[in-house]
């Protein structure tokens, strides 16, 4: 059934990209705020100063490629949502496609697109860059895949228990953005109140913050392989958990 | 030896095809069997014992209220619900067991389904034929059959409602099926885009498939439909041919006309059969059962030389047996 794979997938991101917000929200509108923190951040702190350094070098990415990542997650939940609710979903299984087709279609043009997005950003941010910083793009990539599937899991989760499409960006922001905060995005779990730092011990997205900060300074997998197990066992739960309570309709 | 078919007239190519499919149609098995399933949500019986057949190359609709079970019936027979008892069988697959064989088979159209809002008609039965193993039917042809060619590059989002129903139909051909399931055709249409669509199904008909719909409009059933079922509270009332399923449950017949004649009152109550002959000035109502009825005042009026000014029959519809059956209009 890979005709019909990708054939839904290509329908898929043809008609997304025909919405109105569809290619400039996901596409230009975070790679022009990446270029407007970049220049701003850059220029008002001195190029000196140890803060803005790290920040700039390791923390913005790290940012910017989670919350590249969370954003197409809520679209997916959003869309799927709209897609029940719609009865589209319903119509699409009436026919000889297999169910996880019909989702795995939207992950690739969700991937495809955040892939897109995360490429536009390295190229208009390598102006912000000292020109020789070395970032293992390649293992970065593969740590980011990890993350996203990780993600995409409890985002599928949120989108088999809200009720109505309608609340589903909503819910999904609720719950993404928070977690992303306790995480250690912004501060380090260390230097966290103890409450936090015991809710973001059991959150996945601060192993995904953790591995991909690590990855990015050049750290080496083997130092990392807790936040991958963190990860893979969030994935498994969240997974197996949203394929007993997904709803079709 | 005398044959079946020996009267046929050579060159009744139609006349002789219906009953030579008649003839085999007695030995084959059913193209749907459903025995006995009973479908529960929570606390209520959706669906409960029904059972029934539906044979080859007919149009068969299950009638009944909104909520009368309709819908899972049919989500069951096409594999999309599982029955909690009962057993079904569609083309001699297990539509649960065996549901991907299945849809290669069938097509589908789904109550109150949508599709992306930003997908192109060609996009749609373009998708759609892909997901089929079998080669496609003609798309552009089938556009073209359907009226859709002119709309092949809008929006789903900007086809008017009889549009987005032609283009679920054609997607429900797509695939060349053997059997095509409407659920609720054309609920929400204005009569004209209705009539348009009723053409249609006939017209799946002439190609040789089977056609199950569901509907709650008696007059849908009446016109298309060569048997059907009548549901209600998730049970199975009678099913028949719509003629049979009146004659059966509504003989009632009746003749108004208007006549100048003061004696023609007395004759017609002279008519065997008749029950009653009310008239109010120079309007005649008689009424009685049976077919027989309306030729037996036919006979009567120009045996007897009655000057008749207007002249009409009402005759029972499928809405009077549901009405008879249920004890409430269908539309309650």
């Amino acid at each position: 059934m890979m005709r019909g794979l990708w054939k839904l997938s290509w329908i898929e991101i043809k008609v997304f990209l025909r919405e109105p917000m569809g290619a400039f929200g996901t596409i230009v509108f975070p790679v022009v705020i990446f270029v407007i923190l970049g220049r701003v951040v850059g220029r008002r702190i001195p190029a000196a100063s140890v803060a803005t350094n790290s920040f700039i070098q390791t923390g913005l990415p790290i940012i910017a490629s989670l919350f590249i990542v969370v954003g197409a997650v809520l679209s997916l939940v959003t869309i799927i949502s709209i897609y029940r609710e719609g009865g589209i979903l319903k119509r699409l299984r009436a026919t000889p496609l297999r169910p996880q087709t019909i989702l795995t279609a939207q992950v690739l043009v969700k991937l495809a697109l955040s892939a897109a997005t995360l490429l536009l950003m390295i190229l208009a941010g390598k102006k912000y860059y000292p020109a020789d910083l070395h970032v293992p793009l390649l293992s970065f990539t593969i740590a980011l895949l990890a993350g996203t599937l990780c993600i995409l899991s409890i985002g599928f989760l949120i989108a088999s228990i809200v009720p109505t499409a309608r609340f589903a960006q909503p819910i999904g922001a609720a719950i993404f953005y928070p977690m992303l905060a306790i995480s250690g995005l912004f501060v380090p779990v260390a230097s966290m109140p103890p409450v936090f730092r015991a809710v973001a011990h059991v959150l996945p997205t601060t192993y995904a913050v953790s591995l991909l900060g690590g990855i990015w300074k050049g750290d080496a997998w083997s130092a990392h392989l807790g936040d991958v197990a963190a990860l893979a066992v969030a994935f498994l739960v969240c997974t197996a958990l949203a394929a007993k309570v997904f709803r079709w309709e | 030896m005398s044959h079946p078919l020996g009267h046929a007239r050579i060159g009744d190519v139609s006349f002789r095809s219906v009953q030579l499919h008649r003839f085999f149609q007695s030995f084959m098995q059913p193209v749907i069997q459903v025995s006995g399933i009973r479908k529960t949500y929570g606390q209520t019986v959706a669906v409960d014992e029904v059972s029934f057949e539906v044979n080859e190359g007919e149009i068969f609709g299950l009638i009944g209220p909104n909520g009368a079970g309709k819908t899972t019936t049919m989500e069951c027979i096409e594999g999309i619900r599982k029955p909690d008892r009962g057993t079904i069988s569609v083309l001699g697959l297990d539509p649960f067991r065996d549901v991907y064989k299945l849809q290669e088979r069938i097509g589908v159209q789904l109550q109150q389904a949508q599709l992306q809002k930003r997908i192109k008609v060609w996009e749609a039965v373009d998708l759609w034929a892909s997901l089929y193993k079998k080669r496609a039917v003609d798309a552009e042809r089938l556009l073209e059959q359907l009226g859709l060619a002119d709309k092949r590059n809008a929006w789903f989002m900007n086809l008017s409602g009889g549009q987005k129903q032609r283009l679920f139909i054609a997607l429900a051909l797509i695939n060349d099926p053997e059997v095509v399931f409407l659920d609720e055709l054309t609920t929400g249409l204005d009569p004209q885009a209705r009539r348009a669509i009723w053409d249609l199904v006939r017209l799946i008909r002439e190609r040789g498939k089977t056609v199950f719909l569901t509907t709650h409009l008696m007059e849908e059933a009446e016109r298309l439909c060569d048997r059907v079922a009548i549901i209600e509270h998730g049970k199975i009332i009678d099913v028949d041919t719509p003629e049979r399923l009146v004659s059966r449950h509504c003989p009632e017949r009746s003749v108004v006309l208007l006549t100048e004649d003061t004696n023609a009152a007395e004759r017609f109550r002279a008519i065997p059969g008749v029950e009653s002959v009310t008239s109010n000035e120079s309007r005649i109502t008689i009424s009685g059962r049976g077919d027989d009825l309306v030729s037996a005042v036919i006979h009567c009026i120009s045996e007897n030389h009655i000057r008749v000014t207007d002249f009409r029959t009402i005759l029972p519809n499928l809405e009077d047996v549901f009405l008879k059956l249920t004890g409430h209009s269908i539309r309650e």
